[in-house]
């Protein structure tokens, strides 16, 4: 069980999420958010930080996002740890509204 | 003046308390790019707060986070001071003049009380004692917890009221192999509670239950989650909460709830009956307590704004134990003031505030002490960094034309009064016993509940 980033990030990265990780479990590219599952505790404490709902305990994903299980376990260690909040992407806000939220 | 946060001039910082939002502090500190040395002092030998003592031994995971606390304890400028009480050992007084500044992380160790008729009979008890108790937490080590009767009621629908039902709920095999106390192991294997009510004063929508602590009782070895489908119907404001787009955790609540109409008990012998929109009215009993009056409430206000009124009807339910879990406040500590009300030290984005709302110089605060006893772990990171900002941008003011000595200005104060302060050093030497002790039980670690036993592994 780990807790999962999904595609709602990508071209958002608000990183919300980041502020309130007690273990900086959360890795970044140019796109989006990933949470090492390695490092993660399942505190559950981000899910409801995500302005887009991104994030999902493993064991409630969608059927068509549970491929981003094994994306946030791959990437994660191979990119820098995002230890504390950024600048959201240019495009985050369009983004947000496109997604309804 | 000199420059403060330099090589020959470190900002000296006093943190008093060692839980979530205290490391978090020292951390934002540590990683400023100043100089800062902080001195963390703690009232117990074992630091951790309630990463330690709150966390249920039944969540491991959560427990995890220590290992960034030790890696904080590790970096250059930290320093533990175990086993020391401010306002006892050393008054804040003192602090201020080792000190540039002090935060005070020292959270909400009171219980609010129901103030209702009863409530002080023998059999009602806080959630912070008993959680305390089956934690290992020193102060709570001798409290007797009476679980000869068959049904026991939680006021409360939080976390915390989450974690003592669940564990009345578990079997001694769902416990056995965790960190719980073994005192409060032995007195829960002779229990014989069968009904665990978890009562809450408003509806099914705005229980503060988080969706992975109910999803929990779907899956106890000995025990099956209840509620009356009755209990699940919906006022148009509740249902106006359940619909909006950004209320997804109420959703999920709900549909769990629902689940839990349909449970059949399959040979379980216990049951954890969640009950809504009712408030305690009386505790009844002669010498203990036997029964409560709960008052049947109903909604009233804007959706988001609902606030639970007594609808003048009420129910008694028999029941041998209860517990209060309705939040926490913090207590006053002398030199500081303190807001009676929400039971924490007034302040604004943690620079400690007088009663015209004046920053007092010197004086800052995080976690619960900071905001009430709100959020969990990770949202202490967030509060202490907020307050390790403000720190910072005060750093100005915070110079001083005398060098202000630190942990050097505190040693000779407690040394004085004979208190025997520990280092963290000090602090892996008990923490690797109790590790030792642990194993003979198949345990991660059997918890020393006693100051004076923590003391003699030190020799």
């Amino acid at each position: 069980m780990a807790t999962v980033v999904t595609e709602n990030c990508n071209g958002c990265r608000f990183t919300d999420c980041v502020a309130v990780c007690p273990v900086e479990c959360f890795h970044f590219d140019d796109n989006m958010v990933y949470i090492d599952p390695d490092v993660c505790i399942d505190c559950s404490a981000c899910i409801p930080e995500c302005p887009v709902q991104a994030i999902y305990e493993e064991d409630d994903l969608p059927e068509e996002l549970k491929t981003w299980v094994a994306i946030n376990a791959e990437r994660a260690p191979t990119l820098p740890v995002c230890g504390e909040p950024m600048e959201p992407l240019p495009t985050a806000e369009d983004r947000k509204a496109a997604l309804g939220f | 003046m000199t420059q403060l946060g330099t090589e020959t001039h470190p900002l000296q910082v006093a943190v008093i308390g060692s839980g979530p939002s205290g490391f978090y502090a020292a951390e934002a500190l540590l990683k400023s790019g100043k100089s800062v040395r902080v001195d963390m002092l703690e009232r117990l030998p074992n630091p951790y707060g309630l990463v330690r003592s709150g966390v249920a031994p039944d969540h491991p995971k959560l427990k995890q986070a220590i290992q960034v606390y030790e890696k904080i304890a590790q970096t250059p400028g930290f320093n533990f001071i175990g086993n020391v009480t401010v306002g006892r050992d050393i008054t804040v007084e003192d602090l201020r003049r080792t000190h540039h500044a002090l935060i005070f992380t020292c959270g909400a160790e009171s219980d609010r009380r129901l103030g209702i008729p009863g409530e002080d009979l023998p059999g009602s008890y806080t959630a912070t004692e008993f959680v305390g108790w089956y934690n290992g937490h020193v102060d709570y080590r001798d409290r007797v917890f009476d679980l000869s009767h068959e049904t026991a009621v939680i006021i409360g629908q939080g976390n915390v009221a989450a974690d003592v039902a669940r564990i009345l709920a578990k079997d001694i095999d769902e416990l056995k192999d965790t960190d719980i106390a073994t005192h409060a192991l032995d007195a829960l294997a002779k229990s014989r509670i069968r009904n665990i009510y978890i009562v809450g004063r408003r509806g099914p929508v705005q229980a503060k239950f988080t969706s992975k602590e109910l999803k929990e009782f779907g899956h106890l070895n000995n025990c099956v989650p209840f509620i009356d489908p009755k209990e699940l119907a919906l006022n148009p404001e509740s249902e106006t909460e359940l619909a909006d787009i950004n209320n997804p955790g109420s959703q999920k609540n709900l549909e769990l709830f629902q689940q839990f109409t349909e449970t059949s008990a399959s040979g379980k012998q216990r049951r954890c009956i969640f009950t809504f929109l009712k408030s305690p009215v009386e505790i009844r009993g002669s010498g203990k307590v036997e029964s409560i009056v709960l008052e049947n409430n109903r909604l009233s206000g804007a959706a988001f704004k609902q606030s639970a009124r007594g609808a003048g009807t009420s129910l008694e339910i028999p029941a041998g134990i209860i517990f209060r879990s309705i939040g926490y406040k913090g207590r006053p500590l002398p030199g500081l003031p303190f807001d009676a009300d929400r039971g924490i030290f007034p302040n604004t984005l943690g620079r400690i505030t007088d009663q015209n709302d004046n920053p007092i110089p010197q004086l800052y605060t995080a976690g619960w002490i900071k905001r009430g006893p709100s959020g969990i772990i990770g949202t202490n990171r967030a509060c202490g960094v907020e307050t390790a900002d403000s720190l910072l941008n005060d750093i100005d003011l915070l110079a001083t034309n005398d060098r202000k000595p630190g942990a050097e200005g505190i040693y000779p104060i407690l040394n004085a009064k004979k208190v025997r302060h520990i280092d963290f050093k000090a602090w892996k030497k008990i923490d690797q016993h109790e590790i030792e002790l642990g194993k003979t039980k198949g345990k991660p670690r059997e918890k020393m509940t006693s100051i004076a036993e923590m003391l003699k592994v030190l020799g």
